[in-house]
């Protein structure tokens, strides 16, 4: 009797593959093992993690297999599920990664797949939203409002004959740097997703649903579109299809991304009125992130309205796949209750710096986010704590920043950035944004001590006839960033500020 | 140059959407390199817009293009993880291996920001780049 051939389980997630995934596996079924595709566990430094029977071996190259095979391998990690980055975890949202092949019904449905969405469809849709409410779940796109709020705003507003449909639309324009929660969310359990958009359409009354994804990210798209084609027996009569973007950053605020859709420029929309009541095609819409809607499945199982509830701190329930990136140790995603503080997260569970030399920064909450300095770790993960600290959670994104960073330089980065993205509409973050290159290269080269040939111009009624010092221009930069902060339509203007303003606060020698 | 008669196909394949000119030009953009002003001048016509209006729609998107670049193409990303680790620092040495042969394209962000730097070429995607890797990578395409 032949042995049966030993099973192998392996990420097929985007970084797993960037990493060399795919030779791994190859190498594996050459030498005659039964190769699995999973979804990740999270644990990035370890990619690609090779899984036999429940132990880990990271980061594999195909030269490992025969010692991985044979047990000789210094790769090994012990149990995977023991793992301190694993075990350390309160995962709801990210319950099935690296446990599920993320295109298998027959997994998901093994793991609990569907029964949110049976439960919620024996409910009336009131009964629904009050779970969602109950829940304390709030929108993990960044601005933190409370789904079953919006939801029930939805429900509630009429049709009319210019508006006769609601639309349920997940934004999956993941584009702030240190983020992947949704990538990886849409690449390794695709079910989930398409369930929560399911039991929204169905709590609102909705029929049809859009999931707008980054065109940067074609492995996702290709793993949603399959698992929509699998599933839509089992959600219909809802349908879904998969909306791919075309490389703006802005079309991640949400009325920019319903223009994309509806194929326009991604302009910003003026609110109100608000997209709950005319959003996609003018017609009310439900437009929550990808984690949002990923997390009701678990909510509106029996007793995890409740559950989800008791967990986190204050005015922040449930928990946040907090994503740790940058120059880190051991970094990847970390699904916990919110309440965690950032020394926790980036010393104790990230390792400190991939690079080995001392922490000088965290930026939290992607390119609009501030820059945190090792002094205001203690800060707990909180909705409300960040916003006193004149910081932001964002979508969760840790992004670590060892001693050689230039702040002043981090600083120019995030105007820069803002004049590339501005879709353009509002003047404070178009112009503001160029203007506020201009100011930091100027603050930064040593300011300027006379007018310049253009100022000293008699018609230049206006213009400044002397030279500004540094505190000019440092008043002036802070009235730049208030212009923005409080001028622009949408966060991208308005908070570009933050990672500016707290550069300069924290690290004054790097703007000289 | 676009083929009107492909691209009439194009269109015909999305027409039945809602909202259909995004997936009609990402099409059109796979199939001929480029959105030029006769294939915006077609997509107009077919939709019964102005073709400022889809000339707007086209130029405000980095995904579309006036007009093809043959080149090989390398999309570097250069948003702040990967700045976080230290991708800066590789961007003259990938420049002066692309030279005029391969289009090294700036992205911000492929979502690989705990094991960047990162690159795209067409579908594949390349995480912990080193100088030596980027340049290899470069100088393979």
């Amino acid at each position: 009797m032949t042995p049966s051939p030993t099973k192998v389980r392996i990420s097929d997630d985007a970084l797993a593959l960037a990493c060399g995934a795919d030779g791994v596996a190859a190498a594996f079924a050459a030498a005659g093992c039964t190769v699995e595709r999973v979804s990740s566990w999270g644990m990035h430094w370890l990619e690609p993690l090779v899984d036999v029977d429940g132990l880990g071996f990271g980061p594999a190259t195909p030269a490992d297999v025969a010692a991985i095979l044979d047990g000789t391998s210094p790769k090994a990690i012990g149990r995977i599920a023991d793992h301190p980055f694993i075990a350390g975890q309160q995962r709801l949202t990210f319950a099935r990664a690296g446990r599920t092949r993320p295109t298998s019904l027959a997994d998901y449905t093994a793991t609990g797949g569907w029964a949110g969405l049976t439960r919620a469809r024996a409910m009336t849709p009131q009964a629904v939203l009050g779970e969602v409410t109950a829940s304390g779940l709030r929108g993990r796109g960044g601005a933190g409002f409370p789904a079953g709020i919006k939801w029930q705003t939805v429900a509630n507003a009429p049709l009319g004959p210019t508006h006769p449909r609601k639309y349920v639309v997940c934004n999956a324009d993941e584009g702030d740097s240190g983020t992947f929660a949704d990538r990886m969310l849409m690449e390794g359990d695709p079910f989930q997703l398409i369930e929560g958009m399911a039991i929204a359409a169905h709590a609102v009354g909705a029929g049809q649903g859009y999931i707008y994804v980054r065109s940067e990210y074609p492995h996702a798209i290709a793993k949603l579109n399959a698992a929509i084609a699998l599933a839509a027996e089992h959600i219909a009569p809802f349908a879904i299809e998969v909306r791919v973007g075309a490389g703006a950053y802005v079309c991640g605020e949400e009325t920019s991304l319903l223009n994309s859709i509806e194929g326009k420029r991604g302009e910003v929309r003026a609110k109100p009125p608000l997209p709950a009541l005319e959003g996609l095609f003018g017609c009310p819409t439900v437009v929550n992130n990808v984690l949002t809607l990923a997390a009701i499945p678990h909510i509106l199982s029996e007793g995890g309205a409740a559950l989800y509830a008791s967990l986190g701190v204050d005015r922040s329930k449930g928990t946040m796949p907090i994503q740790l990136a940058g120059n880190i140790k051991r970094g990847g995603l970390y699904e916990t209750a919110f309440g965690i503080t950032l020394d926790d997260l980036v010393n104790r569970i990230g390792g400190g710096t991939a690079s080995g030399r001392p922490v000088k920064a965290v930026q939290v909450g992607g390119p609009l986010g501030a820059y945190i300095p090792p002094a205001q770790f203690h800060l707990p993960f909180d909705y409300e704590a960040y916003t006193v600290a004149d910081a932001l959670i964002g979508h969760g994104g840790v992004t670590v920043f060892d001693d050689s960073a230039d702040m002043g330089a981090m600083a120019r980065f995030a105007f820069a950035f803002c004049a590339a993205e501005s879709c353009g509409k509002c003047t404070p973050c178009r112009i503001g944004s160029t203007r506020g290159v201009e100011l930091i290269d100027r603050i930064r080269s040593g300011g300027k001590p006379a007018a310049d040939a253009v100022e000293a111009l008699p018609q230049m009624h206006n213009a400044r006839k002397a030279g500004r010092s540094r505190a000019d221009d440092l008043q002036l930069l802070e009235d730049l960033a208030e212009t923005m902060k409080f001028g622009s339509l949408c966060a991208l203007g308005g908070f570009t500020p933050y990672p500016v303003m707290s550069a300069l606060k924290h690290w004054p020698e790097d703007f000289s | 140059m676009t083929d009107a008669a492909r691209l009439t196909a194009i269109i015909a394949d999305h027409a039945h959407r809602e909202g259909p000119l995004l997936p009609i030009l990402h099409d059109c953009q796979h199939a001929f390199g480029c959105v030029d002003a006769a294939a915006e001048a077609q997509i107009a016509k077919a939709l019964n817009l102005s073709r400022a209006e889809v000339h707007g729609v086209v130029s405000f998107y980095h995904d579309f293009t006036p007009t093809p670049d043959p080149r090989p193409a390398v999309e570097l990303c250069r948003a702040e993880a990967c700045q976080a680790r230290g991708v800066e620092a590789l961007v003259a040495a990938a420049t002066g291996a692309a030279g005029s042969r391969v289009n090294l394209k700036t992205v911000y962000c492929l979502g690989l920001c705990s094991a960047g730097p990162a690159a795209r070429v067409g579908d594949a995607l390349h995480a912990r780049l080193d100088e030596t890797a980027l340049v290899a990578l470069v100088n393979a395409q």
